[in-house]
């Protein structure tokens, strides 16, 4: 159980003064100095948070208006851009870089008294499932030291697990909220493509990446996602968000008439038998509350990680284009001329997972590939989102678990850069099709947290937190 | 040197891309200010003309309105679907290593520019034009081992408007650049001033002795029109040297240096570039309504080239017409809609353009450069020019005088009331009174018995020495038919 009670009971406490701000950030920082050794934050913004504390108190007692998460602690993934301390992205590229503007995402929740406490760690340009791909440090799974913490938002899942805020925010790829949730025993919200905005986020694949938050429960995630979501002048790919909101969903009594698939497809190969049987026994509990529990087949489904690993790096090495030394980041002045120049520059300041990912996309985009990759790729990409809209026809919500493995030992893949893809294999499906997916934590197998995923049609977020929450509630 | 006759061997083809800068207020992609006059480096960028980190382009939909505009200026229709794509290459210029451009689906497809060659309409059509985000600026300090660059420019609105090959002399090549310059100015999408390089021209040119397209190369970013021109003139005769020495054309990229007059390799394309074309998944497809074309369609002016067909019809000449046509552009009292007012009385409509192009134009010349910003409305040049036209048809006023009533009006006419009357009263009619102007011929007879006497003696030359006389005791107002023929009345009988 969490140290933290929910926001909503939070914010009431800090409005009516009962607590005030500045204890809440005392109680972040207890806990962020308590598990340094975990390797969660990349920086701590301690003057700064205790600065907007101090706002926020004087503001609760001039009873002036102090929004809904008033006085709230956060931690961000240090691929959001913060006018408070640097954003690295992880990365040597951008060690040194001091944002000169700031995440939509961000400013939305500090306009709404939320208090930025730190920046947590990540995969380099969240590159990574196991957040071992940090050009700084690697985190260690708040329940094994041993163990990853999944990734690549592998910082911003320990820090809640941790308690060092209630809440934190990631990016999502083709997991890297999901993965590091489920390892890490909290709750991660993959919203719809285009839910919340993109801009201010170091980009990783732009047509798969997607920002939310992760939490210690359903409602608190609900919240975040309710204040963070709706168009944005800055990001062109956004949709509207539910005209309800998300935060205020009447909790389910039961699931009847509520079909949910189970996707079979990837209930077998190379799935850890435990967490098979967990999930079964998930579904079980679904049914005992009412639902009808259907088997369905997404034919394609067994593509998308092949079809994710050509759109994602041709993606990944167009945006990663702009780090060329000009005109910020790492840069070598020792260049004799300006091909050197770009070449030691990009070559120092990416790390090896980066230019894998370069190689590759310039591969699959280069003249007379384009058709056999990229383009064969997208045409797949369109199938499987036909596949999954032709599923939820039939269904409501289709489940799987998160990831076909527990949280592994620190270094067990990184050898095998394959081995470590296969991870997002049950995650990748729901970024190609923009769907809203969740991470719930459903118990322990081997003292080792074990998540389960729920999806549902493209912008049914708010129905997805509704179900959400009641299958939590089974867990508590 | 090329002899005349083998250079006329040979058939050259010229096709013209042309970036047009769009006089958007804001960039393409950001909500910087769109304006190439500026003179403070990279001070009109913000985050994503910059390319941070995690910034983002949106659409400036003022840039879409003003290319389905300058779709109808090409005579063609905007796409309803056209989609942005990335083009990536390195350059310190291009702050995202890629430029945002239009590659599979362009915004404008097909269109024609109407250009007058050997005296007849040819139409040189269009094979595409793409919106795209223009680069910040390079320069290169003469022996400094840095360079600098300037992203003002970069993310501003172009439009690259791509020709057939169907040009086959610099003249043609000329005229369809001033044309598509008059059809952008007509339309108002684009501040089309060269100076501040608001239109470029890319030149492609190849020569050939048979039907088959000789090797091209592309002689790049041109910012006049007789740079247009020299430079092909330069090119064509250059790959005719090479070949008549048994030589082969290297596809390139060329440079012109305008003050030397000549072109030079910048580029040479061994292989074709590999841009990795992809589409930007930043930006969703470009849709166009029928409603958005429509009402687009609707509000164009009249384009340049409605406008050059009447005058033409009017049998103007060709210079004439073009400058015409400019300054129909440059004034927004659109002095040709007074003579398609008259376009039915050719005499009437000639009148007038000759009025515009050697009153008017000249007087507002003058006046902005003594800095007097005159204003002439098209309310006064209306009533000035039907005045005067009705004092020349009637013989009442002799066009030394009507040129300079034309002028005086057209600078003062607000405060006159009664043109008729003021034209009388400040002495700018033609006095035809044959009494009164009788007596003033005898009297200048009788002052210059020389003179007569000439005259008697078989000089009638010396005729002109008294009719000047004559203007001069009449302050010009004599009307110089009747003076003449009073005095060869007198001169008789004195004989």
């Amino acid at each position: 159980m969490s140290n933290w009670p929910s926001i909503d009971v939070l914010v009431k406490q800090v409005k009516s003064g009962q607590v005030s701000a500045k204890d809440l950030v005392d109680k972040a920082f207890s806990f962020i100095d308590k598990n340094r050794h975990f390797n969660v934050l990349i920086s701590e913004l301690k003057e700064q948070a205790y600065a907007r504390a101090t706002e926020i108190d004087n503001k609760i007692k001039n009873g002036q208006d102090v929004g809904r998460l008033a006085g709230i602690p956060f931690i961000a993934k240090d691929n959001f851009l913060t006018f408070d301390g640097y954003t690295t992205a992880g990365s040597n590229m951008l060690r040194n870089f001091k944002a000169p503007y700031q995440a939509t995402s961000i400013t939305r929740l500090l306009d709404e008294g939320a208090i930025l406490v730190g920046k947590a760690n990540l995969d380099a340009f969240a590159h990574g499932a196991s957040t071992e791909n940090s050009d700084f440090m690697i985190t260690k799974n708040p329940f094994n030291e041993t163990r990853v913490a999944g990734g690549s938002s592998g910082g911003s899942a320990a820090a809640v697990a941790l308690d060092m805020a209630p809440f934190s925010l990631g990016s999502d790829t083709g997991g890297s909220i999901r993965t590091p949730a489920s390892f890490c025993n909290v709750v991660g919200i993959k919203p719809s493509y285009g839910l919340v905005s993109r801009s201010g986020v170091v980009a990783m694949a732009s047509s798969l990446d997607v920002i939310g938050p992760l939490t210690n429960n359903v409602s608190d995630g609900a919240l975040i996602l309710d204040v963070m979501s709706g168009p944005d002048q800055l990001d062109s790919t956004m949709i509207e968000k539910d005209k309800d909101g998300y935060g205020n969903f009447e909790p389910l009594k039961d699931l009847k008439g509520v079909k949910i698939g189970v996707l079979n497809d990837l209930m077998n190969e190379g799935l850890n038998d435990k967490i098979k049987i967990r999930t079964q026994e998930v579904i079980d509990s679904l049914k005992k509350l009412g639902a009808e529990i259907v088997d369905i087949s997404i034919p394609s489904i067994d593509l998308s990680l092949a079809v994710y690993y050509i759109v994602c790096p041709a993606e990944v090495s167009s945006n990663l284009s702009r780090y060329d030394g000009i005109r910020y980041g790492h840069h070598d002045d020792s260049a004799v001329d300006l091909e050197d120049y770009y070449l030691k520059s990009r070559s120092e300041g990416f790390g090896a997972e980066a230019k894998r990912r370069i190689m590759i996309g310039t591969y699959v985009l280069s003249s007379g590939y384009y058709d056999a990759y990229y383009k064969k790729a997208q045409q797949v990409r369109t199938k499987l989102i036909n596949e999954f809209k032709q599923a939820f026809s039939a269904v409501d919500f289709l489940v799987s678990p998160v990831s076909p493995d527990l949280p592994f030992k620190i270094g067990e893949k990184t050898d095998d850069p394959l081995k470590m893809y296969l991870s997002d294999v049950m995650t990748v499906a729901a970024n190609l099709t923009g769907i809203p997916a969740i991470s719930l934590p459903v118990g322990m197998i081997d003292d080792l947290p074990v998540g389960f995923q729920i999806m549902a049609p493209f912008k049914a977020d708010r129905q997805l937190l509704q179900v959400s929450e009641i299958v939590e509630r089974q867990f508590k | 040197m090329i002899e005349q006759k083998v250079r006329d061997s040979y058939k050259v083809t010229i096709g013209i891309e042309c970036h047009v800068q769009l006089n958007t207020k804001t960039k393409l992609f950001s909500g910087s200010i769109n304006d190439s006059t500026t003179n403070t480096v990279n001070h009109q960028t913000n985050h994503i003309d910059f390319g941070l980190p995690g910034a983002l382009p949106f659409v400036n939909r003022e840039a879409i309105t003003l290319a389905i505009r300058a779709g109808y200026a090409l005579n063609t229709e905007a796409q309803v679907f056209s989609k942005f794509d990335r083009k990536h290459y390195f350059y310190p210029d291009l702050p995202m290593g890629y430029q945002i451009t239009q590659f599979e689906y362009p915004i404008l497809k097909g269109g024609y520019v109407e250009i007058i060659s050997d005296g007849q309409i040819k139409r040189i059509e269009i094979t595409r034009a793409h919106l795209e985000a223009d680069a910040g600026k390079s320069t290169h300090p003469a022996g400094a081992n840095y360079s600098l660059v300037d992203l003002n420019r970069a993310g501003a609105p172009l439009l690259e408007i791509v020709s057939e090959p169907q040009m086959h002399t610099s003249a043609e090549a000329k005229e369809y650049c001033f044309n598509l310059y008059l059809a952008m100015k007509f339309a108002k999408v684009s501040d089309v001033n060269l100076f501040y390089g608001n239109m470029r021209f890319d030149v492609n040119v190849s020569v050939s002795k048979t039907d088959d397209l000789g090797t091209r190369t592309e002689t790049k970013n041109l910012n006049s029109f007789r740079a247009v021109e020299k430079s092909i003139d330069y090119e064509v005769i250059r790959q005719i040297e090479i070949l008549e020495k048994g030589g082969q054309i290297r596809q390139e990229t060329r440079g012109w240096n305008d003050a030397k007059q000549v072109s030079f390799t910048q580029r040479i394309k061994e292989n074709a570039d590999d841009y990795r074309y992809m589409p930007d998944p930043d930006i969703p497809p470009i849709i166009i309504t029928k409603d958005e074309l429509l009402s687009n369609k609707k509000t164009m002016p009249v384009s340049a080239q409605l406008w050059r067909n009447k005058l033409i019809s009017l049998g103007l000449e060709l210079e004439t017409t073009n400058l015409l046509l400019l300054a129909e552009a440059d004034y927004d009292s659109s002095p040709l809609s007074l003579i398609d007012q008259a376009i039915d009385e050719t005499d009437k409509a000639k009148t007038y353009a000759n009025w515009i192009m050697n009153i008017e134009l000249p007087l507002l010349e003058r006046s902005e450069e003594a800095g007097e910003n005159l204003i002439i409305s098209s309310q006064t040049r209306q009533n000035v020019f039907e005045a005067a036209y009705s004092l020349k048809i009637t013989g009442q006023i002799n066009s030394t005088k009507l040129t300079e009533l034309i002028g005086e009006l057209l600078i003062s006419k607000d405060k006159i009331s009664d043109i008729l009357q003021w034209a009388k009263d400040s002495g700018y009619l033609q006095n035809s009174n044959q009494d009164e102007l009788a007596v003033i011929v005898k009297s200048v007879i009788q002052k210059n018995p020389k003179v007569v006497n000439d005259i008697l003696l078989g000089e009638t030359k010396a005729v002109g020495f008294l009719v000047g006389q004559i203007m001069k005791e009449t302050k010009g107002q004599a009307n110089p038919q009747i003076v003449n023929q009073l005095i060869s009345q007198e001169i008789n009988l004195l004989k």
